[in-house]
């Protein structure tokens, strides 16, 4: 897309611009990457790979591992269920339900931690019965769960809503007449379809899955080698002035993040457009 | 309702969805504002009108709308230089813009605390000029400011990569300069975009936590965000005034998103 010479700036100020806007990125989105590596190896390669096999944190790598093998897939099934839902059928109350989905956007992490201890906490609606059956849900795993669960919530629904929208219905009404039932319509016509848009929804909803701190540290309790996702161990030795050991850590979700970047750079490339997605 | 419906999957989908929808989202949060409610008005008026209360909504409020701005100034910049220029590592730069969104808001929070506390990075320079990033409100806004402004970038680049030159171009034969052309012509076909993306960063900044507390020093009364006052109640098991302060920072959030929404309205109906 090339413009022509009247409807762009002069030289200079076009070098003044672009200098201006890659000093801010370069101060906002290199500057802290970088200093991520750098203060992970401050101590040395031995430090860095002693801190990454220490008992906690590998208790914290599995943990963030089977929270997000857990909500994942939870929310891909829901994100296909209702985009399949508000997209194919139309019904009263269908505008309402989409902005429903888009609702755990607007509560803050901390909210969406409390919302959990308010229902099974010590003090909370169902916690004298929790305690009586000897249920642990707050400060235990499926707290650390549902925590995730809600603040991933959106993720796959955001992304295959609009993408289903513009694609329309005509494809699956033909294999209707020609008599598919509804399994073999989605296996065969939706699905590869939508594929590219709902990886990119997975692999959104996996990097906040696994990348979540303020839900997941009001229901963890921290209890080292338990409850302590990955962040929350990055934290913990952040707060005993292990720093090289909380940025060795931290080295990890940086790398999930680049993964994750550079997936859905190569899923833009592959489809050709660039989704909309602002979360 | 009457039309017959040709698609199957009607009733599993429905059921499914609403259900899913109401475990792990509704009944939550219609637990918070029931939990608030058992509280009377003037316990309401007694937690929000409380001192404390009242410095941690004014930092968060004021560093959030501080950093909406300049994520507003610098993203219209941004987007700007991404989608009308050509430079080597444009590409990149593009792809790198998503960064705040992927990184794990704990890592951005103790990775920007390293460059800014005084023996920072960038801190001690700082330090020296007497400007204390780190552990103070500056610090604060230097955490929103980076989770904020991707919100403005992905919301206006859309709408300006749509965006016809013929205007530009019918605007510069009749003599116009370019500064009046981007003055009367191009930026106010942004407003409704740059209003969104203000929106939203703002939005996210009020909830934010992770990034925040690693630099702000969480002072009660100076550097305490609302989120942080909120987990302090909850560690000295005040579950209502938890649940008052949540059940305010939501309303104003719904709002938000309640503008949003009909912004983008707008927005789509603006670029049909």
């Amino acid at each position: 897309m090339s413009r022509s010479s009247v409807t762009t700036e002069s030289a200079p100020v076009r070098l003044l611009l672009i200098g201006t806007a890659v000093a801010f990125l370069a101060l906002f989105l290199l500057l802290p990457l970088a200093a991520v590596f750098v203060e992970a190896f401050r101590k040395g390669w031995e430090v860095f790979l002693a801190s990454l096999h220490e008992e906690a944190a590998l208790s914290a790598i599995k943990l963030t591992l089977l929270a997000a093998g857990i909500s994942v897939p939870l929310n891909t099934l829901f994100g296909v269920s209702a985009a399949w839902l508000v997209t194919k059928f139309k019904f009263r109350g269908r505008s309402l339900l989409v902005s429903l989905i888009d609702l755990p956007f607007a509560v803050s992490p901390v909210i969406a931690g409390l919302v959990w201890v308010l229902l099974f906490g010590a003090k909370g609606w169902f916690g004298p019965w929790l305690a009586e059956h000897d249920i642990k849900i707050i400060f235990a795993l499926p707290g650390v769960v549902i925590a995730t669960v809600f603040v991933t919530f959106p993720f796959v629904a955001r992304e295959l809503i609009p993408l289903m929208e513009s694609q329309g219905s005509d494809q699956e009404e033909a294999a209707v007449t020609l008599g598919a039932n509804g399994w073999h319509i989605f296996w065969r016509v939706t699905l590869p379809n939508i594929k590219w848009g709902l990886l990119y929804g997975v692999l959104l909803c996996n990097a906040r899955a696994m990348g979540e701190f303020g839900a997941v540290s009001v229901v963890s309790g921290h209890i080292s080698g338990e409850t302590n996702t990955l962040p929350l161990h990055v934290e913990v030795l952040y707060n005993e002035y292990q720093f090289s050991a909380a940025f060795a850590c931290a080295t990890l979700l940086a790398f999930l993040a680049l993964i994750t970047l550079s997936l859905k750079t190569a899923v833009e490339h592959f489809t050709g457009h660039s989704s909309q997605n602002k979360h | 309702m009457s039309k017959r419906r040709v698609i199957p999957g009607f009733g599993l989908s429905m059921g499914f969805s609403i259900t899913y929808l109401s475990l792990i989202i509704l009944i939550p949060l219609a637990a918070l504002f029931l939990k608030a409610a058992t509280l009377g008005p003037a316990e309401w008026w007694s937690i929000l009108t409380s001192p404390r209360m009242i410095a941690a909504a004014r930092l968060t409020f004021g560093a959030s709308a501080a950093a909406a701005l300049v994520s507003t100034v610098f993203g219209l910049l941004v987007t700007w230089v991404l989608v009308r220029y050509r430079f080597p590592g444009r590409k990149l730069l593009d792809a790198m813009v998503d960064l705040p969104f992927a990184l794990p808001t704990a890592v951005a929070g103790i990775t920007l605390t390293a460059i800014y506390a005084p023996n920072g990075w960038l801190g001690e320079t700082l330090a020296k000029w007497g400007i204390e990033a780190a552990y103070s409100p500056l610090g604060v806004f230097i955490a929103l400011t980076f989770i904020g402004f991707p919100f403005v970038v992905r919301t206006l680049q859309p709408v300006m990569e749509d965006f016809e030159s013929e205007c530009e171009e019918a605007a510069t034969t009749l003599g116009a300069g370019r500064w009046t052309i981007f003055r009367r012509v191009i930026f106010p076909m942004f407003i409704p975009a740059l209003i969104t993306g203000f929106t939203l960063a703002f939005a996210r900044a009020i909830g934010e936590y992770g990034s925040v507390i690693f630099i702000s020093g969480n002072l009660p009364m100076q550097t305490e965000i609302l989120p942080l006052l909120i987990v302090s109640q909850l560690e000295q098991f005040k579950y209502e005034a938890a649940a008052v302060i949540a059940a305010g920072m939501l309303i104003v959030s719904f709002v938000l998103l309640f503008l949003i929404n009909l912004l983008q309205r707008r927005l789509n109906w603006q670029n049909r």
